[in-house]
């Protein structure tokens, strides 16, 4: 903001106070993660010591295969990718093909079922919660993995139809035209000539996707009671009652839960970024 | 003639379409967002448990809501943890957003590593946070002493907790910081241009250019964040204090959430949920009432 805010004389001085302004906030916004790893790395021992150690010595790389498993990770991991696959497809499916008939095709009363729909981001998810359990209990769905992946085949949700449809919307109309004097049809114009347009959209969806999954706490708490098919976010939660004492695993543990997200969204940054961006401000 | 035909016929080629594409979408929301808000107005008047038949009770959950003083606890607990968080939230985001807005090197690592703790899952971040306010060993305890400033108990004290939690928010606010940084970036050049040549201050400059092209930003986060932070805590207080100390950090959710499924009292549960339907219907009705003596829309203007 210097460059605009502040004057031509201080131009300089006044971007090398931003700077270490920025790296200074950087470096506390980092500290919690240091923090973490630090203590990953440690006997517990060495955790509590006085005074204060912040490099481990030795490096306790055997932390990470203890916490791998002593929960069971690998299963946690597995149940956590079958929800999200299922999560993936059934959002990536369906909340595309609303979001085209929300923007793309014309029939009367598109726009108000359009507003109907988006009233559901007003709603707080602890009022549906009950009901949806009771519905679900009624199905016989409780401990198993539909009540976390069904819902997702249902357009996806409101603000995935509201990002692709702002995406959507920014497409020429021709190339809709074109293809249908073709005799396409819309599932062709939507998959063949829409979606590929769409990455960026399409890829912030995923990613919204992939961190509800990941890191969902209270849908796998409500319907699943079965320790074997937790998800990972459940399984630490669990893992931390059972190792309470045993701070450097649980460190391991945290650790490793972060690293799928954090590598995601370096990968899909450039598009993600511009997708909250869509998804906020028009 | 033949072109009335072929309108006719592609507007309902397009309407038979537009139904079936739309369909999923409107099921999903006739089956997880309507019905059951229909469903949960119904049960909050009944005594609805796991075990037993229902029975309609009127308005009795709701008359039970004032002698409930770990209700009357959690709202007051759930609204200044949102009050708070949105506010250092936003002024916080605001600063970090006016600073990453410059031109300086290595903008995109500051960038990505604001944003980093926003992306972690919330069950992770709890669990650093626990290390970081432990009383013995935390992170912050450990910095408190050497500058000389008394340990604090932190999440494991009634007054401590809420500002802890608050605190703790600050550190996930990448989603804001991006919205803002956005805004930065539309506001016109010419008219910080137009301002230097009439001699303006860097604060005259923030504060009658860019705060004012940046109300609409601000509204939008600002909504945002009451919205969720009203929802918020559950993670905090399922993972790191249980609602306690002695209820401090009973946020809403937890206690509904504790209602319905622990308490098995899921009538009274539903009564709190609609409770808080209507009191982020309100307080969202009531921001955008006020957003047109505040938020600056360029098209509404002219």
């Amino acid at each position: 903001m210097v460059s605009t805010v502040g004057g031509k004389s201080s131009h300089l001085a006044g971007k090398v106070v931003v700077f270490v302004i920025l790296v200074t906030g950087a470096l506390i916004y980092l500290m919690p993660f240091l923090w973490l790893i630090r203590s990953s790395f440690m006997t517990t021992g060495q955790i509590f010591r006085m005074p204060l150690e912040l490099i481990p010595k030795p490096f306790k790389w055997k932390n990470y295969p203890q916490a791998l498993t002593a929960m069971p990770f690998f299963r946690y991991l597995l149940n956590t990718l079958i929800v999200l696959f299922f999560v993936e497809v059934g959002t990536l499916l369906t909340a595309p093909m609303a979001a085209f008939a929300f923007c793309r095709l014309r029939w009367r009363g598109r726009d108000l079922v359009f507003f109907i729909i988006l009233t559901s981001l007003m709603i707080p998810y602890a009022v549906t919660l009950i009901p949806t359990f009771i519905l679900w209990k009624t199905l016989g769905g409780i401990n198993t993995y539909l009540p976390l992946t069904v819902p997702a085949w249902f357009g996806g949700g409101a603000y995935n139809i509201f990002l692709l449809r702002q995406f959507f919307a920014g497409i020429p109309v021709e190339f809709d035209e074109a293809a249908y004097l073709d005799g396409a049809t819309p599932w062709h114009v939507l998959w063949k000539i829409i979606v590929p347009l769409s990455k960026p959209a399409l890829i912030t969806v995923a990613v919204f996707t992939f961190l509800g999954v990941w890191g969902d706490l209270m849908g796998p708490i409500i319907y699943l009671n079965d320790a074997k098919k937790y998800t990972l976010a459940v399984g630490l939660t669990i893992f931390r009652g059972a190792y309470s004492t045993k701070w450097n695993l649980l460190m391991a543990a945290s650790a490793v839960i972060m690293v799928p997200p954090i590598i995601l969204y370096l990968v899909g940054q450039r598009y993600f970024q511009h997708g909250i961006v869509i998804s906020g401000m028009k | 003639m033949f072109e009335v035909k072929g309108c006719s016929y592609l507007r309902k080629f397009e309407r038979k379409w537009g139904i079936l594409l739309a369909l999923p979408g409107i099921l999903g929301y006739f089956l997880w967002v309507l019905g059951p808000t229909i469903a949960a107005i119904f049960m909050s008047f009944t005594n609805w448990s796991l075990a037993g038949s229902p029975q309609w009770i009127g308005f009795e959950n709701y008359a039970k809501l004032f002698d409930d003083f770990i209700f009357k606890k959690s709202i007051f607990v759930t609204f200044y943890y949102a009050i708070g968080s949105v506010v250092a939230g936003l002024v916080l985001s605001f600063f970090w957003a006016l600073l990453l807005n410059s031109k300086i090197p290595a903008r995109s690592i500051l960038r990505t590593i604001f944003f980093i703790p926003s992306i972690t899952p919330a069950v992770a971040v709890a669990m650093v946070w626990l290390t970081l306010y432990h009383p013995q060993f935390g992170l912050l305890n450990h910095l408190f002493k050497s500058i000389g400033l008394p340990a604090l108990k932190w999440i494991y004290d009634e007054k401590q907790v809420i500002p802890a939690f608050i605190v703790m928010s600050t550190w996930t606010i990448g989603y804001t910081i991006t919205i803002f940084l956005a805004g930065l970036q539309g506001i016109p050049k010419y008219l910080y241009e137009a301002a230097m040549l009439d001699g303006a201050t860097w604060w005259h400059r923030l504060r009658h250019i860019t705060i004012p092209m940046m109300t609409p930003a601000i509204f939008f986060n600002l909504l945002m964040g009451i919205i969720g932070a009203l929802q918020g805590g559950f993670t905090q207080a399922y993972i790191m204090t249980s609602g306690g100390p002695n209820y401090a950090s009973m946020f809403y959710t937890y206690y509904i959430f504790l209602n319905g499924f622990q308490y098995g009292k899921m009538g009274y549960a539903c009564a709190l949920s609609v409770i808080m339907f209507l009191i982020i219907m309100c307080l969202t009705v009531l921001i955008f009432r006020t957003s047109r003596y505040w938020v600056y829309y360029e098209a509404l203007r002219r």
